[in-house]
């Protein structure tokens, strides 16, 4: 199938005090056919949304490639750069931030199809923006509305017409839905989903929610400090973790049904950042199954299963894949 | 499970003032709560939780709020008849509370175990001599799972988990009878969320404590709440034992509309079925039953007046549509 985005080795490292180096996004690879959408969940600080920003080209990589339908965008002229930048748009988290509070919802969908100069004349562009409105569900008679009269829903389907105003081909959705009330998520995540089947859009989705990233990606890749250590189809991850973090990430979960043991299985310790880590593992030390091999080098992601990934010494060099070695909780 | 009552809160009526005009913030709702029990105070953003629990800590704001009417009987006496002094002896001591947001509720420029100490020199000063403090806040520490050599650290120096920790130490301090806990995981990351709300659980049995716990997560309510009240545009709408509101058949179209917008781990739809609307301006609240614009049943009596009380044991449902059910009053 065919590839909308691919990443090679792709880094991003920031400078931070006393000359060491955060590794925020720490060789990440992936690749994201048409029409598909890829899931990226964990916690905050593990670079899920420093991902994001690269990918969208809000950031510059220090070292990898994107690719954009098997072409490399990295050391591109501006041309190619700016068409990039028109084909792969960004949906932002806070719908309350996003927005210039001094521009009304006209004004806001209309500001990247005038950077574009998509419109023949001005009343083009006025039913461009209708339209816009119209599709993602946006009450006309707010046209001339500020983002501080309307309420967070409406804010974000704000945020969605104006990712959607220059056609894009994949959208990079940056928890889009955590600033939201449950009944109104659940209208964003619909739109989204219609909007992907009406257009054959492709997605990145990053969340920290997994039931949300359940609900929409046909594959997940989960990331901590800076690296992917799992990646599969969604319905394989569910049915059958394997890293030990992704494990205690969904035991972590509390969910809207009674259960007579409410007792779980705890990850202990917090995450710390990724400033100039040691090879190996960097769930290391909350790892019940930490062993020495664990730091002894770089681990790398094989697949254990069939098309499914993971970067955890339980599943190297063994021909069972690891089976005898889980203890799943 | 026959515990005496702790908390009977009676008609409580709160509106807000201000340059919007008259915002009836809760409208007469009436809850108990018995001894050692958890509530959960579930509702959306504007539903008046949060206005309610400031109400029983006496902390409404006194420019743009007034308590209209009603009761909070705790203990032997009506709180809303407590005077600033007598409100200051109960707060912290008896009842204490835990914000939302662990970043903004420590103070800055003061060490984790001043704050701490706060309020016991506040409760115990003449009872306790400065070395028993200086005991009393380690042993707080280790309870709530931070090494007592951190005390001298600042706020900017611990995580969000365990700036929440320090926010339940001081909650804790004087061993209150009941503790309100607003949203107290919602900054959290999964993983440290389940630590946190694995730790009040234990501090609960621990201090025989009574809880109300104010949430949107329906799944933090199946996992901790013994009992749950629904709340929509200030009114309660449902409330009842947790096994009434998982598990039981009847209830308010409002609740069936929060399960269903939900993204689930278990089964798998492809659509959400989102509440349809918004959430009514809070300074012009329809008549008869509040919901009635986006209720799915809404039926010409439920414009104009209140909606029937249905009862039967302890789950109460206030809708027309159970005027029917057997059971009713």
């Amino acid at each position: 199938m065919e590839k909308i985005i691919e990443t090679k080795g792709l880094n991003k490292y920031f400078k931070v005090s006393g000359g060491r180096w955060l590794h925020a996004v720490d060789g990440i690879d992936l690749s994201i056919p048409l029409g598909h959408t890829l899931g990226v969940v964990g916690e905050s600080g593990c670079g899920k949304s420093t991902l994001g920003r690269l990918i969208a080209s809000l950031l510059e990589p220090t070292a990898g490639e994107i690719l954009f339908k098997g072409q490399s965008m990295l050391g591109q002229g501006s041309k190619s750069q700016k068409e990039y930048r028109r084909n792969v748009q960004m949906i932002f988290q806070d719908p309350y931030s996003s927005l210039d509070p001094r521009m009304s919802t006209f004004e806001l969908i209309a500001e990247p199809l005038r950077r574009y100069k998509v419109h023949q004349s001005k009343a083009d562009l006025v039913n461009i923006v209708v339209d816009l409105m119209r599709t993602v569900g946006l009450d006309l008679r707010f046209i001339n509305s500020y983002p501080h009269e309307m309420d967070g829903g409406r804010r974000q389907r704000i945020g969605v017409a104006r990712a959607l105003a220059l056609n894009p081909e994949f959208v990079v959705c940056d928890e889009p839905v955590s600033a939201l009330d449950v009944s109104i998520q659940a209208q964003i995540l619909n739109l989204l989903m219609d909007l992907q089947e009406e257009r054959n859009l492709s997605y990145m989705f990053i969340t920290h929610d997994l039931s949300v990233v359940k609900h929409i990606s046909n594959e997940i890749m989960v990331m901590y400090l800076g690296q992917c250590v799992e990646r599969t189809e969604t319905q394989k991850l569910f049915a059958e973790p394997l890293h030990p973090y992704t494990q205690g990430l969904l035991a972590a979960i509390p969910l809207p049904e009674l259960r007579e043991n409410k007792k779980r299985v705890l990850l202990r310790g917090e995450v710390t950042d990724p400033i100039d880590p040691q090879p190996g593992c960097r769930f290391y030390k909350r790892c019940e199954h930490a062993r020495p091999q664990c730091i002894a080098g770089p681990v790398a992601m094989t697949e254990a299963r069939p098309g499914h990934f993971v970067a955890c010494v339980l599943y190297q060099n063994d021909d069972s894949g690891g089976r005898n070695e889980e203890s799943h909780a | 499970m026959d515990n005496a009552t702790l908390l009977d809160v009676k008609d409580l009526e709160v509106i807000y003032t201000g340059d919007g005009g008259r915002v009836q913030a809760v409208n007469k709702i009436a809850f108990e709560l018995k001894e050692k029990e958890t509530l959960g105070l579930v509702g959306e953003t504007g539903a008046g939780k949060t206005t309610t629990a400031l109400a029983i800590m006496g902390l409404l704001p006194e420019r743009n709020s007034r308590v209209l009417g009603g009761q909070i009987f705790f203990q032997d006496g009506d709180l809303l008849k407590k005077n600033k002094n007598e409100m200051r002896l109960i707060r912290g001591a008896l009842i204490s509370m835990i914000f939302q947001d662990p970043m903004t509720a420590l103070n800055p420029v003061k060490t984790v175990g001043d704050q701490v100490l706060e309020s016991l020199k506040i409760h115990f000063a003449g009872e306790m001599t400065p070395a028993q403090m200086n005991e009393r806040v380690d042993e707080l520490f280790t309870l709530v799972g931070i090494s007592p050599n951190r005390k001298k650290d600042y706020p900017h120096q611990f995580s969000g988990g365990m700036k929440q920790r320090v926010v339940i130490a001081i909650a804790l301090a004087c061993e209150p009878l009941l503790m309100i806990a607003d949203e107290p995981t919602t900054a959290l990351d999964v993983t440290i969320q389940a630590q946190v709300l694995a730790l009040m659980e234990e501090l609960k049995q621990k201090l025989n404590m009574s809880m109300i716990m104010i949430t949107h997560d329906l799944g933090i309510v199946a996992e901790v709440c013994d009992r749950v009240a629904i709340m929509y545009a200030g009114e309660l709408v449902e409330s009842g034992s947790a096994k009434d509101f998982f598990e039981g058949k009847l209830h308010h179209p409002y609740t069936v509309g929060l399960l269903g917008a939900l993204p689930s781990l278990t089964n798998h739809a492809r659509r959400l079925s989102p509440i349809s609307g918004l959430m009514p301006d809070p300074t012009q609240l329809p008549a008869g039953c509040k919901f009635h614009p986006r209720c799915p049943h809404s039926m010409p009596i439920c414009e104009q007046e209140a909606p029937y009380i249905y009862k039967s044991g302890g789950h109460q449902i206030a809708c027309h549509l159970m005027r029917d059910q057997e059971g009713g009053n």
